[in-house]
């Protein structure tokens, strides 16, 4: 089934999130749509998928017009869509989230799945999918259940299967094993839209690749393009993919922690008996795939964290049982996961944010009152060494692009005296710009001497960073290794293997 | 200048919009609920006009007896006329500090129920102060304040400590306080500290002169100097919310616990020192209640005033400027209301409808955007609810 659009626009308010977009991937094709975030792909797929209306502009099916005001009418249409973040209910089962949306009954208004179940498992025999129908969702690992959502778009017929960032939460295995069934799928004759900023994957299943920027395709390239010229189609100048790393010289340690145990409120350790040295003028990446307890150590190292166990010294001073006030102040700069939810309070200015931690300090406090005149002086100087592009640093947070944003983080956190950088996830949902200025930052820090953890789920990004990577798994770092690790070798370990 | 008018009003558009809008619906309801109209449904023309004149009397009842009427003013000058306006700004003074008091803890993300609790606490201790003990004028004065702001500030406090230390909800924890402190007066009163010599019934001896507020206007008016210490406590909170580094904090962990946290601010500290401080604000709502217009403590002595705060400082969009507006406001339509019920046939009641209908609009802004056909009109949607996750 081949699948065209042509002219599609669609504006939020000035925004003009697609500017007369044309597409088409025929029969058994696969077309990636490369583009950053915002560039318009999601708002693109949402109109073909009828959740969004587009202004202007036609979709048609195997040449046929057709209209597609909501989701149902895409399904009829032949249209599935596996969403990045999963529309599965967790505490039910396989074949209950299959049939959501679809369920026989039976004459008294009893759910019949008989007939449901055994497509199902035709479905899955067809495609060399082992899945059981009677599991939670819950239980099952990430990589499956988004096998759950693609075979349930299968099950409605989809002939036109699109996928939107369908990697961003599998671990490289998982990855490797869905382009798999992404080239199955393809020799059945399914048509797959695949939508992703990772040129690797890009590069390795599509057999043709439209780029998007600033809600216009701007041009088409063939797999066999490299990723420099991908990533410069898709930002639009020449990138530098690779920062440049110069040797490092080693310190002193800086950061040492050991059997650290983080537990949650029930007393289940999310965190085991970890150990490890951070030494200055290096990187030390703890790579993982998302939900190892990752996020806990990092939090844990300025005492986010209520219930921990183990010793963490920085510079020999111990750190567990200190305020976070304290641990700031102590020499760590600390970046979150989330920069809206735990980075930044968006309806503050940008000045005020630039202040959240030392506004009880001269010059911007005198006694106990602020003086803004320190405060947005101190914030243009910030605003400009580190490039903040706003209107006003008086402008809230929230009118910030996310690149922007974690630049005020930056900011804020290199602005006091820093012996440890921990960086968690700095880039996450950051365009290619933005993502080279902050591995700068980060560069420049481990250049200066001061020791940098990095928490990274991108497999590319610890590869450019890390001096050493340690891999975490169900809560244990398995191993630390250097940085000449292949990918294959990083990837296994991420998935818990150790040889 | 000009961005400061803007500012303003942006953020008074929508309160004024519902304000119209709630005194259109009451007007339906002042008509059809009158007997006499309902008589006329079936001639249209007199129907009408009968009902337009209702309504009429009752909205000139209302600001009558609110802030200016001319018969008061025939034959005693100007002045007199404006005698409803006093007692206006009487009912309002209390209502101006607990109104704070819930603004103040819905900018550090926080939903004090317990304003009227925290109330009665400021008016026993200042109850007290004012009338078991004998100083010189201002001393007087100024010491059964500060224990009335003590006392309700532990009060609060407590609220505070709770949710620090083992994570309480301050709603829950607020209202369960209130209840307490409903019996607290009703028992204190029967006390024999407390019980007035030769009376059975609750009520506390008058506080002595030298601890009552000075009038301001006169002994023919009871306007006393509350107001002042009100508007004070208004500017207070404007200041400490906007120029000093604990406020800064407090506004901080209110627009985001999570950011603030990670930043190094305390968030249990922030949430002590505001409940305590809301506490002190109700407080000194409650002891200006008794120094100024009271004088003696009785069982009923907090009314409705902790519990109309919250509707005051929803409508003043929890900032201090707007909190100060909205319990004037609130305090002409209760006085204006009994001159209504009085003057016509429309019972006070109708009051606690176009107040309902005031938050009902306010916590409905996309309702009122679309009535009016604004599109950017600025709402604080949050607002109402953000107390509950915290």
């Amino acid at each position: 089934m081949s699948l065209e659009l042509k002219g599609i626009t669609k504006s939020f308010g000035s925004l003009l999130a697609n500017d007369s977009i044309d597409l088409s991937v025929g029969d058994g094709e696969i077309l990636a749509i490369l583009g950053e975030n915002g560039a318009g792909k999601s708002t693109l797929m949402n109109i073909v998928y009828g959740l969004l209306q587009p202004d202007a502009g036609e979709i048609r099916v195997n040449g046929q017009l057709v209209s597609i005001n909501e989701p149902s009418d895409a399904l009829a249409a032949g249209i599935g869509m596996v969403h990045q973040h999963f529309m599965l209910i967790p505490v039910f089962t396989v074949l209950e989230n299959i049939v959501l949306g679809h369920e026989a009954t039976s004459k008294l208004g009893k759910l019949d799945l008989t007939s449901a179940r055994a497509k199902l498992l035709a479905l899955a025999k067809d495609f060399g999918f082992v899945i059981d129908p009677d599991a939670l969702v819950e239980s099952l690992p990430v990589g499956v259940q988004q096998r759950v959502e693609i075979l349930k778009a299968l099950m409605y017929d989809a002939k036109v299967l699109i996928l939107d960032e369908p990697t961003a939460v599998l671990t490289p295995q998982e990855t490797d094993e869905l382009l798999e069934v992404i080239r199955r799928l393809r020799t059945q004759g399914t048509s797959i839209i695949f939508i992703s900023h990772k040129l690797r994957e890009v590069k390795a299943i599509a057999n043709r690749i439209s780029v998007i920027r600033r809600g216009k395709v701007v041009g088409s390239a063939e797999p066999s393009a490299s990723q420099e010229e991908l990533a410069s189609l898709m930002v639009g100048r020449p990138v530098n993919l690779a920062p440049d790393k110069t040797p490092h010289t080693i310190g002193e340690v800086i950061l040492h922690v050991k059997d650290l145990t983080i537990s949650d409120a029930t007393g289940r350790a999310l965190v085991k008996d970890v150990s490890f040295d951070v030494r200055g003028g290096e990187v030390l990446a703890i790579a993982g795939v998302q939900g190892n307890g990752q996020s806990e150590l990092a939090q844990s190292i300025i005492n986010l964290e209520p219930h921990v166990v183990g010793s963490m010294t920085l510079e020999g001073r111990e750190l567990v049982g200190m305020s976070v006030h304290q641990s700031l102040h102590e020499g760590i700069a600390f970046i979150p996961e989330s920069r809206e939810l735990d980075g930044l309070i968006s309806s503050f200015s940008i000045a005020d944010n630039l202040i959240l931690d030392t506004h009880r300090e001269k010059p911007y406090a005198k006694g106990i009152t602020l003086s803004p005149r320190e405060v947005f002086a101190e914030a243009e100087v910030k605003a400009k060494e580190f490039d903040i592009r706003a209107q006003s640093i008086k402008d809230p947070a929230s009118s910030l692009s996310g690149g922007n944003k974690q630049k005020v983080v930056l900011a804020r956190e290199l602005s006091r005296p820093v012996k440890l950088l921990v960086a968690s996830q700095p880039t996450r949902g950051l365009d290619v710009g933005s993502i080279e200025f902050v591995h700068e930052r980060i560069l420049a820090e481990r250049d200066a001497g001061r020791a940098v953890l990095l928490f990274s789920t991108e497999l590319d990004e610890v590869l450019a960073l890390a001096d050493r990577i340690a891999v975490m798994y169900a809560g244990k770092i398995l191993a630390i290794v250097d940085s000449g690790v292949t990918r294959e070798k990083l990837g296994l370990l991420m998935a818990g293997v150790v040889e | 200048m000009k961005k400061f008018l803007d500012r303003v009003l942006g953020t008074a558009l929508l309160p004024a919009l519902s304000f119209v809008m709630a005194f259109v619906i009451s007007g339906f309801v002042i008509a059809f609920s009158d007997s006499k109209v309902l008589k006329l449904a079936s001639s249209p023309g007199k129907f009408i006009t009968t009902a337009l004149s209702t309504v009429g009397n009752a909205y000139l009842a209302l600001f009558q007896g609110s802030v200016y009427d001319p018969n008061l003013a025939h034959g005693h000058g100007f002045l007199q006329g404006l005698y409803p306006l006093s007692e206006t700004v009487v009912t309002a003074t209390p209502l101006i500090l607990t109104g704070l008091a819930v603004a103040l803890a819905f900018q550090s993300g926080l939903f004090n129920i317990g304003a009227q609790g925290q109330f009665i606490f400021g008016a026993v201790a200042a109850s007290y102060v004012g009338f078991h003990f004998t100083f010189t004028p201002v001393l007087h004065v100024a010491l059964a304040l500060i224990a009335g702001v003590l006392s309700a500030a532990i009060w609060g406090g407590i609220v505070g400590i709770l949710k620090a230390r083992t994570g309480a909800h301050e709603v829950i924890v607020t209202i369960m306080m209130n209840y307490i402190a409903g019996f607290f007066i009703l028992w204190i009163l029967k006390t024999t500290t407390f019980l007035r010599h030769g009376r059975i019934d609750p009520i506390a001896p008058e506080v002595n002169p030298s601890a009552q507020l000075p009038h301001l206007a006169g002994n023919n008016f009871r306007l006393h100097a509350g107001i002042l210490i009100a508007l004070a406590a208004a500017y207070f909170v404007w200041w400490l919310l906007n120029r000093t580094t604990i406020g800064f904090r407090f506004r901080a962990v209110g627009a985001n616990a999570a950011a603030a946290k990670t930043a190094g601010i305390s968030v249990g500290y922030v949430t002590i020192a505001t409940m305590a401080l809301c506490g002190a604000l109700a407080g000194l709502g409650g002891a200006v209640h008794v120094l100024g217009s009271e004088y003696a403590l009785t069982a009923d002595i907090a009314g409705n005033f902790g519990f109309d705060a919250i509707t005051v400082a929803l409508l003043g969009r929890a900032k201090p400027l707007g909190t100060v507006f909205a319990a004037l406001l609130f305090g002409a339509l209760r006085t204006g209301g009994r001159t209504m019920q009085s003057n016509t046939t429309t019972p006070l009641d109708i009051v606690l409808v176009i107040q309902a209908l005031i938050v009902l609009f306010i916590a409905a802004p996309t309702l009122v955007r679309y009535i009016f056909r604004i599109k950017n009109l600025k709402t604080q949607e949050a607002l109402a609810s953000k107390g509950w996750n915290g």
